[in-house]
């Protein structure tokens, strides 16, 4: 190595020190799960629109909130985005969230998507529902997520992995409605269903409910979309199941203002611009996921699939109730 | 090595207590993180705890092993069969793939994992493909143990090639001339003569590919096989568990320090030191007939399925995408990316000279366990080690925050955490190992006659290190840089975890789009990857070849 080029690297650590500095005092920090082209795009309009500057940094959920815990008092972060309720629970469980109250979030985001002490909001909604290969079946011989545990779905069903919080939240929200040990007798009557081992995505999942391996599985929507946009013809259709019981298992991506927020009032402010009507296409619609404010109509593509009743019981169940669901899937040998 | 230490100065001597003192340094760098895991240890998730000792421990261990066994002999077998190949014997095309069969080293594993079962799975292209001209053959399930155990074989064997080749290249025709004056047929001399006296050299990378495999999260995901590290990740993003998870952790650095240590162990029993001078023109052992088609076939066939095969199907991928999502920004990816391996890369080379020295001049316990200590972050799974690197510097920086803010009344806010001071010391504490294994084993090489004869000739020291050992060594650094360089283009975790803000890289690339499952999408930042990596190996391979 030259001389000269251990001037540049040393000019390029510098450069990065320094420009750390220069922190502007209006700005908002967001720490986010949700990745950057989701939510980049809707940044952009922010700052364009009120002129403030978003800086952000994408991670795990978890490796967000201990990074948020080992910072403390001093963290940069004024914002705290996921994509899931649970993360959000745990967050505001670990005191890492403040409450917020805000008359447009109230407003906007409807109560069962959002923290009963206001400390998180839900921003979209993702449904997981019941997707099925057209050539081999109809809506008439689907009814609920309970009845795919029956014996007569043997070697037709295909999931993802219980390593999904998707997958968590919908068995923590099972218990909540069913109790442990039905919903126990429920997931052990899945894996005996299941025609091939549980898939690392739901993409790779439905494909394989097209492709005939299976005839049924469950997954979010935002993917049997983005199977849509790649081969309309796919023989792949979604069913809306529980619609005389409990409704849709419905999850959101969400945000809440850290504890130790320097710039409150500019987090909350950016909150309350997501969960605007102006925002809220952009932030659901770039995922094929629903807008959590129930005024707003998703895109003409995610409305195409037909409206459904979703749960009603508060998000934060399942939160709570995520651990209870991971080890009962243990327990079940669901892997 | 005592009889060195006798014959030198008192000069000299503090000059090697200044080693002895950096290595110190160094490894208690290494042991923070591990400790603030071991610290779980003292106040344990209970309840978490015997959930996973009840459900899983048994069964993740189990797997665990059976992964760890057939990678291991796998990347054992595959990396020194092509070694001798390359460095020993006479066969087409040999020259080429004696360069082309590190090229899978660039491909990050769980790309080759992702494209291997896309391509081989029920919905992939081939089964699909049978199906439809109605060929019933029911291929074995790529979702499975072998599977991943392929796909780890064919991404890890190039540590033990890489390694391998080296000793070959440099002892290996020696090692059968004087096998073959001892009566042994070449194949004995393989197996009785040159094979035991690469040993350990060989182990070394075997070492590494297993703790690159214990560590692993991304590759067995995509397999959805569970083991100790996705037992870790359960306990910590799915049941909130950080302690649990360091439970896990700090059973699975006590486990491989153990190996580490028996390892040391066996091979200290042992002098493994060459002849001084390396040979000249070496003659290679002519390949004929069905021999020589079998080595181009084998050579061809590792090459399709490590690194042709998946290059390929990423390319593919990455032209459906590469209009829409390849932008200016992708300047700032790959500086950042290329800036961030080549720092790791020195400062971890810079410390593995320092452990490699004083383990030289000093063979007592202590010094050898406390550079053997300051390899296990190589063992960690990727967002513990950030975690447990994370933790000690926000607590210093906080204080040293609030510590200026009550003296002095300035507040700076926090200061090693806005900067890529935390991302590097976390990736060179994770990989000082993948550096040390290849200084120290190029070390090991230079005879202690060697300094025996520079010490009557005057030299000692640092001037010892700069005229004698640094230009014999240089090979083995050149090899570490690149090894440590090409490891952290591919790294994701710790990245994630401590960049500063606006310091994303092409593998923070690839995280954006894999977190939603858009793997196709993760193609051009992974072409890129692949890219950039190329460039160093076939530097280090033109290296070697001067």
């Amino acid at each position: 190595m030259q001389c000269k080029q251990w001037v540049i690297l040393a000019a390029a650590l510098m450069t990065t020190w320094v420009s750390h500095s220069a922190l502007a005092s209006d700005e908002v920090v967001v720490y986010s799960a949700r990745n950057e082209q989701l939510i980049k795009p809707l940044f952009d309009a922010y700052t364009k629109e009120s002129g403030v500057e978003v800086k952000f940094i994408t991670g795990k959920a978890g490796s967000l909130l201990q990074r948020l815990k080992a910072e403390g008092d001093n963290t940069p972060a004024d914002l705290l985005i996921t994509v899931d309720a649970g993360n959000l629970w745990q967050a505001a469980n670990m005191g890492l969230l403040q409450p917020v109250s805000s008359a447009k979030l109230s407003e906007a985001i409807p109560a069962h998507l959002r923290d009963p002490d206001n400390q998180w909001y839900g921003l979209s909604v993702r449904a997981r529902t019941i997707v099925y290969n057209t050539n081999k079946l109809n809506d008439s011989d689907l009814s609920t997520y309970e009845d795919l545990a029956d014996p007569k779905w043997k070697g037709k069903l295909c999931l993802r992995t219980a390593k999904k919080v998707y997958n968590q939240s919908l068995v923590a929200m099972m218990i909540a409605e069913h109790g442990e040990s039905q919903t126990e007798a429920i997931v052990k009557g899945w894996v005996a269903n299941l025609a091939t081992k549980p898939f690392s995505s739901d993409t790779k999942m439905m494909e394989a409910v097209a492709a005939g391996q299976c005839e049924v599985g469950i997954g979010n929507t935002y993917y049997f979309g983005r199977l849509e946009d790649k081969d309309p013809t796919i023989p792949l259709k979604l069913f809306w199941p529980n619609q005389q019981s409990s409704g849709v298992h419905v999850n959101i991506s969400g945000g809440g203002v850290t504890k130790y927020a320097s710039n409150v009032n500019g987090a909350t402010a950016l909150l309350e611009w997501l969960a605007s009507d102006k925002a809220q296409n952009l932030f659901s619609d770039s995922n094929h996921e629903y807008p959590a404010n129930a005024q707003i109509k998703p895109s003409a593509q995610v409305t195409a699939w037909g409206s459904f009743k979703g749960n009603q019981v508060n998000v934060a169940k399942a939160g709570e109730l995520q651990v209870d669901a991971v080890k009962l899937m243990d327990r079940a040998r669901y892997k | 090595m005592n009889r060195v230490a006798r014959a030198i100065s008192p000069v000299t001597r503090l000059f090697t207590q200044g080693w002895r003192l950096s290595a110190l340094v160094i490894s208690l760098a290494v042991l923070t993180p591990v400790m603030v895991i071991f610290w779980s240890l003292f106040s344990p998730d209970l309840a978490v705890w015997q959930h996973l000792k009840e459900h899983l421990l048994w069964e993740l261990t189990a797997n665990t092993f059976w992964l760890v066994l057939g990678t291991a002999s796998g990347t054992l077998v595959l990396g020194v069969a092509l070694a001798w190949l390359t460095a020993v014997c006479e066969f087409p095309g040999r020259k080429i793939f004696s360069w082309a069969l590190l090229l899978p080293l660039a491909v990050p594993a769980y790309v080759t994992a992702f494209v291997m079962v896309g391509i081989f799975d029920f919905t992939g292209p081939l089964q699909s493909g049978m199906r439809s001209s109605g060929i019933e053959w029911a291929l074995p399930e790529i979702r499975s143990l072998a599977g991943v155990t392929l796909v780890m074989v064919l991404a890890f064997y190039p540590y033990v090639y890489l390694i391998a080749r080296n000793a070959f290249a440099t002892q290996g025709k020696r090692a059968l001339e004087a096998a073959q004056s001892l009566g042994y047929s070449p194949r004995a001399g393989f197996f009785k003569v040159a094979l035991p006296m690469a040993r350990p050299w060989i182990i070394g990378g075997v070492m590494l590919v297993i703790m690159e495999t214990l560590a692993d999260f991304g590759t067995v995901s995509v397999f959805n096989y569970d083991t100790f590290t996705t037992g870790i990740y359960k306990a910590w993003f799915d049941m909130f568990s950080l302690q649990a998870a360091s439970q896990l952790a700090s059973i699975l650095v006590i486990f491989v320090f153990i190996i580490v240590l028996l390892e040391q162990q066996a091979r200290a029993r042992m002098r493994y030191t060459t002849v001084g001078k390396t040979a000249g023109k070496q003659e290679r052992i002519p390949l004929k007939g069905w021999n020589s088609v079998a080595a181009v076939g084998f050579a061809s066939t590792v090459m399709l399925l490590a690194f042709i095969i998946p290059m390929t199907q990423l390319l593919i991928w990455a032209s459906d995408v590469v209009m829409d999502d390849l932008d200016s920004r992708y300047f700032d990816f790959l500086w950042h990316s290329l800036l961030l391996a080549t720092m790791a890369a020195l400062l971890v080379v810079t410390a593995a000279v320092i452990l490699a020295v004083a383990n030289r001049y000093y063979s007592d316990l202590t010094t050898r366990i406390m550079v053997r200590v300051a390899t296990l972050g190589y063992a960690l799974p990727g967002p513990v080690l950030a975690v447990g690197a994370f933790i000690p510097i926000a607590w210093f920086d906080n204080q040293l925050r609030d510590g200026l803010h009550a003296v002095f009344g300035y507040d700076g806010g926090l200061m090693l955490q806005g900067t890529i001071v935390t991302l590097l010391i976390a990736l060179c504490i994770r990989f000082m190992a993948v550096g040390f294994s290849a200084v120290d084993g190029n070390l090991q090489r230079i005879t202690h006659s060697i300094d025996e004869s520079a010490h009557s000739l005057g030299s000692s020291g640092l001037t010892l290190l700069r005229r004698v050992h640094l230009p014999i060594l240089r090979g083995g650094l050149f090899t570490a840089m690149t090894l440590v360089f090409v490891d952290v283009m591919k790294e994701m975790p710790i990245t994630l975890m401590t960049r500063p803000f606006g310091w994303d890289t092409l593998a923070v690339r690839v995280f954006e789009m894999t977190a939603e499952g858009e793997w196709e999408r993760a193609a051009l930042p992974s072409v890129a990857i692949v890219l950039a990596g190329l460039i160093p190996i076939i530097l280090m391979n033109r290296h070697a070849q001067h």
